[in-house]
């Protein structure tokens, strides 16, 4: 919007104004993040010493062992499981093609409610092996706690993996098939050309997965919290409710976030050598290799155990839990207006967050001066925070302008219009935009990243605007791109919590704050419904996501787009 | 595409916004925010709004309320501010999001030390810490929450997070009576104790008692009634069953109990129709009501204790003084990072 007003005042130098709509753009996504350093600027006393010395070591090595695991389980099970449904042919491999994206639906909290549930002493797993060894006592036979470490790693990286899947399966698709072929054609086994061939080609588009996959992972707080792990997103929470040190808590966040920021950057110039320059067009579909035998049937296993374990095992409990408490105590009448204000509220700040990433995206595209690219980075921030360290940043700004904007109405009008932002739900869309900016920019970037610059030429030269270049070339030949972020994005503001419950107005729940809510009272059990729910109306983005991907991969995949973008395209 | 796209966006935004515009206030509302699950007090709410007329506006924020009221200033739509732990409720107070207001129905009905002498604060019901013991393993009667670091029960506690505020009050409690240096020997102890990592919830101890991974955990009282009285579900009436629940008490003093209380909010737009609810909810009939619905000690001792507590014996809670508690909060905190109680 800001671009179109823009573009109205002086449509000569719309290209100007892009930038400058990108700038605005990312003022909005920092606003919180200065509101977090003007917090902590406000000095936490003695609490570093404190915090050097019993709380980081810890909660670094957790952390780091967390997102090690997840990464490394995220990463072998997302690209393995895409270059098997990429690159061969086995008994169920269109089922697993979408199948394998599942687990998206489901938040991180609820699979570790459910988890506990199932792998509990009580619970049917470990109830049913009593009854088959016929051993009375509880304590006759156990398994490992999953409230641990270990468990923590395996249940997140069970369900973070598709981030990954889904970003390496369309590399995968799409460019390497010609490579491969000449590969194998110069005498690589397939397991050669995919150790060194396919998999430094996927680096930029798997990195892109993962950094999304580790960062949900580094954010959690409700799995963390309820598996009794202690990460340092738990140690800013404790440090802010229990030492009440809101500084102290915004301090560690922002050493958090640079931590972040410099692994992105390092990663980045890890690979500054490299050039990945994009097909741009199709080629030929890859010929899948036929497996046979006991390898067709371990390419099945190897994709149903991830579908199982971060899908089909939780969702069937929630299921089974579900009807045993609408069985017993009834379906409860707030559900129907919790369903309606999560889906109501994730589409709106989906598509606001998607013009938004457009207009940011397509500013990369025009400025080659670096400055929109600037921009571009800045505004993916919001993802690297934590969701309620992400709020309580908002809330500063947000009631500054709002209690600033009543003053004016008082002075000029004579009445007041009380808390506009913050008092409704544009806060809540406002929150999500910036979360989520990440995901619709990047995956929009690599869409466009597929178009060659030389359509723009064309389109220009035969007098059409920028803003007409981008509604009449780009956006049709974007819309897969900007589907599947749509769905990404969907899909997150529906699981999202932290930020919903702070910043909601009064009176206005949804699904997510329900099971919350419910949770918090020790019942959670009694959240399995609205638990369900979430699970079942992500599901329907999800298997679209996946409808939608396959024959468009050209343009979806959602690989690291800037690089490819700036490498591909400075050539021309 | 995209300017349609971007406005469309924009358009639905702000229609939202306009449809869910506070409305101004009238006397006949009172907005709740409260970090304290609210479905555990709507059967209080619904019965007062039928006494009254007036209508409850409650929003369940659990991190972040007073600095939510805090920066919404002048424009807040806050009248009350509720809070479980005497910590929280102090921190309102600290952050200058309160008003002192004086009623003689409350303070007739709240004895003198568990509320604020100027009137910022006052408690609406008490949750004792007890020691949930398995009926089958554990033949003790009487416990104290200093035993629970003695080697005998190691291996054999459950408890949830040490950074959790009902055991942060706990523990600050602990170093009053104690002080510091005792207070960490004693988590010390309790930690080597441990039968699994602390985490989960209260609940989840009576869970893993009957699942025999401890023998011994500390959990607050209402779960209890929540278990036995079916509210739960079957399953969790096995739960409750399979534990003795203790009235632990400290060596020389009584059972920790933590209080649900309530402040009316400095800028509260319906002042009159807040304290109102405060004064209904210390009501002899809310009393007793907090008591059968969760099963909770009622603040106003004239009033009714549910069956299912009641039948633990007399409560005697500890006469340390609330503020010391609170403000030793942070110091506990500090214990329980440096004793990696959590690791």
């Amino acid at each position: 919007m800001l671009a179109k007003i823009a573009a109205r005042i002086a449509p000569v130098h719309d290209g100007r104004l892009w930038t400058f709509a990108a700038l605005v753009i990312a003022a909005i996504v920092l606003a919180p993040v200065v509101a977090l350093i003007f917090i902590a600027a406000q000095g936490s006393g003695d609490l570093w010493p404190h915090l050097a010395r019993y709380v980081l070591p810890q909660a670094i090595q957790d952390t780091a062992l967390l997102l090690a695991g997840v990464g490394a389980i995220a990463v072998i099970v997302g690209v393995g499981t895409a270059w098997l449904v990429a690159t061969c042919q086995f008994p169920g491999r269109a089922l697993f093609d979408w199948a394998l994206l599942l687990p998206l639906a489901v938040p991180t909290y609820i699979v570790a409610f459910a988890y506990l549930d199932i792998l509990h002493p009580l619970g049917p797993i470990q109830s049913a092996v009593r009854a088959v060894f016929d051993i009375d006592d509880p304590r006759g036979f156990s398994l490992p706690d999953v409230r641990s470490l270990w468990g923590a790693i395996v249940l997140l990286g069970f369900v973070l993996y598709p981030y990954v899947y889904l970003a390496s399966r369309a590399l995968f698709l799409m460019q390497s098939a010609p490579v491969l072929e000449v590969s194998r054609t110069l005498g690589a086994s397939p397991v050669q050309a995919f150790f060194r061939v396919a998999l430094p080609l996927a680096r930029p588009a798997i990195v892109v997965g993962t950094t999304l996959a580790l960062l949900e992972a580094l954010n959690d707080i409700g799995a963390s919290e309820f598996l009794g792990i202690r990460t340092l997103t738990v140690s800013i929470y404790s440090t802010w409710l229990n030492r009440s040190s809101l500084p102290g808590a915004a301090q560690i966040a922002l050493v958090m976030l640079a931590a972040v920021i410099a692994l992105v950057l390092l990663e980045r110039w890890g690979r500054r050598r490299q050039r990945f320059v994009g097909a741009g067009r199709r080629t030929h579909p890859p010929s899948p290799a036929m497996l046979g035998g006991l390898a067709a049937f371990g390419a099945s296993l190897a994709c149903l155990l991830p579908v199982l374990f971060g899908f089909l095992v939780p969702a069937t409990h929630l299921a089974y839990e579900s009807w045993d408490r609408v069985a017993n105590f009834g379906l409860s009448p707030q559900l129907v207006n919790e369903a309606r204000n999560s889906v109501g509220f994730a589409a709106i700040a989906t598509s606001v967050t998607l013009a938004l990433g457009i207009i940011v995206a397509y500013s990369v595209r025009l400025d080659r001066r670096g400055l929109a690219a600037s921009a571009s980075r800045v505004a993916s921030l919001g993802y690297a925070i934590p969701g309620t360290v992400l709020a309580v940043g908002l809330l500063t700004p947000l009631a500054a302008f709002d209690n600033a904007l009543d003053g004016a109405f008082r002075q000029i009008f004579g009445f007041g219009v009380g808390l506009l932002i913050s008092g409704s739900g544009a806060a809540l869309v406002l929150a999500y935009v910036i979360r989520f900016l990440a995901i619709s920019a990047g995956g929009v970037e690599a869409g466009f990243s597929k178009i060659p610059l030389s359509f723009d030429g064309a389109a220009r030269s035969l007098g059409e605007t920028k803003a007409g270049t981008v509604r009449r070339i780009h956006l049709p030949l974007l819309s897969p791109a900007l589907g599947a972020a749509a769905i990404l994005v969907f899909v997150d503001c529906m699981k999202e919590l932290p930020a919903t419950l702070l910043l909601r107005p009064i009176g206005f729940e949804t699904l997510a704050t329900h099971i919350y809510a419910e949770a918090s009272r020790g019942t959670y059990e009694d959240g399995a419904v609205a638990a369900l729910l979430i699970v079942l109306v992500g599901l329907g983005p999800v298997l679209l996501l996946a409808r939608m991907s396959r024959p468009l991969l050209v343009l979806s995949g959602r690989s690291d787009g800037a690089i490819q973008d700036l490498s591909a395209d400075k050539s021309l | 595409m995209n300017r349609p796209f971007a406005a469309r966006g924009a358009v639905l935004a702000a229609a939202f916004a306009l449809a869910s515009l506070p409305s101004f206030a009238s006397a006949q509302e009172v907005n709740l925010y409260t970090t304290r699950e609210p479905g555990l007090i709507q059967p209080l709410l619904d019965a007062f709004t039928k006494d009254t007329k007036i209508k409850v506006n409650a929003i369940f924020i659990k991190d972040g309320l007073a600095e939510r009221v805090k920066t919404e200033g002048a424009n807040s739509p806050a009248d009350v501010l509720m809070t479980v732990d005497i910590g929280n409720l102090l921190d309102t107070v600290d952050q200058g999001v309160t008003q002192a207001v004086q009623s003689e129905a409350l303070s007739s009905a709240i004895p003198a030390h568990l509320r604020d002498k100027d009137g910022h604060w006052y408690a609406l019901s008490l949750r004792a810490r007890l020691i949930y013991a398995s009926k089958e393993r554990v033949k003790d009667a009487k416990l104290t929450y200093e035993s629970l670091a003695d080697p005998k029960w190691k291996g054999k506690i459950c408890i949830r997070s040490g950074q959790h505020s009902y055991n942060i009050g706990l523990i600050a409690a602990h170093i009053v009576h104690h002080g510091e240096a005792k207070t960490e020997a004693w988590l010390k102890g309790i930690k080597e104790n441990l039968a699994r990592k602390a985490g989960g919830n209260d609940r989840q101890v009576a869970r893993d008692i009957l699942g025999g991974i401890c023998d011994v955990g500390v959990a607050n009282s209402y779960y209890v009634g929540l278990m036995r009285s079916g509210k739960g579900g079957p399953e969790q009436e096995k739960w409750g069953a399979a534990i003795n629940p203790l009235l632990a008490t400290f060596e020389k003093g009584g059972t920790h109990v933590n209080i649900s209380g309530a402040s009316i909010a400095k800028n509260a737009p319906n002042k009159a129709s807040a304290v109102k609810l405060l004064e209904y909810l210390v009501s002899n009939d809310a009393q007793a009501l907090y008591a059968k619905a969760n099963f909770e000690y009622p603040v106003r001792p004239s009033a009714a204790i549910d069956p299912i507590i009641a039948a633990f014996g007399k409560l005697n809670p500890d006469q340390v003084d609330l503020r010391a508690v609170a403000k030793s909060r942070k110091q506990a905190s500090t214990l329980v990072d440096k004793v990696g109680f959590n690791n």
